[in-house]
C-alpha cells in the first residue's frame, strides 16, 4: 500500500511537470564536461590519482578518507598558481616522479605517519594541479569548468578505493601490490618521456 | 549561546569580503513563458553561483545538527527575500557576489567540520542571504521579473536547502558524514580553482 502510494505520487510528480523553455545562458554543460574529462585525459594522472585512493585502503581509517580529501584540495592550489601563470620547475618530472613514488608505496605497502601520507600526496597534487591549470581552455564556464574538474578527480580516487576494497583477501593484497608495481613502472615510462 | 569572539571575527571577515568584493554585471534573465514567479524559480535552480553557496550552507548547518539547520532554513530565505526587495527597490547596474567567496568559505568551513555556535552559522546565513539576494534583486529589476521573480528565487531557497539540511542532518552514520563532508572539500577546491580563474 505504502508503495503504491509513492508510486501514484511519484506519477502525479511527473504528470504535473511543466515544460521548461531554453533559455539563454549557454556553454554551461559544455564547461562542466570539459572540466569533468580534463584530468582523465592524460594517463599519467590517471594513474597516480587511482594509487592514492589503492594506498589509501592500504593505510585504513583515516588515511582512506583523508588522502583523496587532501588531494583534490592541494590540486586546486596548484591549479590556483598554474591560472596565475606562478612558474613552477620539473612539473612533468614531478607528475612521472608522484606515479613512481605512489606506485611503489602500493607495491611495498609502506605505512608511515598519516602526516608524512598526507604530505607526499599533497605535494605530488601541486605538480598535478600546476599542469592542469595551465592548461585550461578559456571561455568556459569557470565555476561548472572548476566543478568537472574536482568531481572528476574525486571520482578517480573513488575508483581507487573500489578497486583497493579487495585488499581484505589474501590474493587481493597481492594484486594490489602487483597494481602498484604497473603504476610505478608506467611513472619511469612518464620520466623518461618527461627528460627524453 | 553568546558566540565567540574568534566567531565573530570569521563571520565580520566573510561580511566584510562580500560587501568589498561585488562587481557590476550584466543581468541575464532565464524566461520560463510561465510568468515572473517561475522565472525566479528556474533562475535559482538554474544558477550554480546561487545554488551551490546554498546546498553547502544547508550541508553546513545539517552538520552541525538540527539546531543549525531549523535556524538556517529559515535565516537564509528570509534575508534572500529582505536582500533581494532591497536591490530590487535600489535598481541600477545589477551585482554580483564573486562566486569563489561563498564557495571557498562554506566549502573550507564544511570539509574542516568545524564546530560552531547556532548563532554563528545563522549569521552566515543572513550574511549570505542578503548579499545574493540583493544580487538577484538588482539583476530582477533589471530584466523584468522584479519582486516576483525574488519571491519565486526565495521560495526555491527554502525548499532546497531545508530538503539538503534534512538529508544531512538524517544520514551522518559511518561514511556518510564522511561523504558530507568529501563534498564540502570539492566545493571549496572549485571556489580555489574559480578564485584563479577569476585573476587569470
Amino acid at each position: 500500500m505504502r508503495l503504491a502510494n509513492r508510486c501514484l505520487a511519484a506519477a502525479s510528480l511527473a504528470a504535473l511537470a511543466p515544460c521548461a523553455l531554453a533559455h539563454v545562458q549557454s556553454g554551461r554543460a559544455a564547461g562542466f564536461v570539459t572540466g569533468f574529462l580534463h584530468p582523465v585525459s592524460g594517463l599519467d594522472h590517471v594513474l597516480a590519482m587511482v594509487a592514492v585512493g589503492l594506498w589509501g585502503v592500504q593505510l585504513g581509517m583515516p588515511a582512506i578518507w583523508i588522502l583523496p580529501v587532501t588531494f583534490p584540495i592541494v590540486m586546486a592550489l596548484g591549479g590556483f598558481l598554474g591560472l596565475l601563470g606562478v612558474p613552477l620547475p620539473g612539473v612533468e618530472i614531478g607528475i612521472a616522479a608522484s606515479a613512481i613514488l605512489l606506485g611503489a608505496a602500493v607495491m611495498t605497502e609502506r605505512r608511515p605517519p598519516l602526516y608524512v601520507a598526507a604530505a607526499l600526496v599533497g605535494f605530488f597534487a601541486i605538480f598535478h594541479g600546476h599542469a592542469h591549470g595551465t592548461e585550461l581552455p578559456p571561455g568556459e564556464s569557470g565555476l561548472l569548468y572548476s566543478l568537472g574538474f574536482v568531481v572528476a578527480t574525486g571520482c578517480l580516487h573513488a575508483i581507487g578505493i573500489a578497486i583497493g576494497s579487495v585488499h581484505r583477501w589474501p590474493a587481493g593484497r597481492i594484486a594490489l601490490r602487483i597494481a602498484g608495481g604497473g603504476v610505478g613502472l608506467a611513472g619511469l615510462f612518464f620520466l623518461w618521456r618527461a627528460v627524453a | 549561546m553568546r558566540p565567540r569572539r574568534s566567531d565573530v571575527a570569521v563571520v565580520v571577515a566573510c561580511g566584510l569580503a562580500l560587501a568589498l568584493c561585488p562587481v557590476a554585471v550584466h543581468a541575464h534573465l532565464i524566461e520560463t513563458g510561465l510568468g515572473p514567479v517561475y522565472d525566479g524559480i528556474t533562475h535559482f535552480a538554474l544558477t550554480p553561483e546561487d545554488l551551490i553557496p546554498a546546498l553547502a550552507l544547508a550541508l553546513l548547518a545539517g552538520l552541525r545538527g538540527k539546531d543549525h539547520a531549523r535556524r538556517v532554513i529559515f535565516a537564509l530565505p528570509v534575508a534572500w527575500l529582505l536582500g533581494g526587495i532591497a536591490g530590487t527597490l535600489a535598481g541600477g547596474p545589477a551585482l554580483a557576489v564573486p562566486a569563489w567567496l561563498p564557495l571557498l568559505a562554506l566549502g573550507g568551513l564544511v570539509a574542516a567540520d568545524l564546530r560552531l555556535s547556532p548563532a554563528v552559522t545563522t549569521v552566515i546565513a543572513i550574511v549570505l542571504g542578503v548579499f545574493l539576494g540583493y544580487a538577484n534583486g538588482t539583476a530582477m529589476a533589471q530584466a523584468g521579473p522584479g519582486l516576483r521573480g525574488v519571491l519565486g528565487i526565495a521560495g526555491t531557497v527554502f525548499v532546497v536547502t531545508t530538503l539538503a539540511a534534512a538529508c544531512v542532518a538524517a544520514w551522518q552514520a559511518g561514511w556518510m558524514r564522511i561523504a558530507w563532508r568529501v563534498a564540502g572539500s570539492w566545493i571549496g577546491a572549485s571556489g580555489l580553482l574559480l578564485l584563479g580563474w577569476s585573476l587569470r
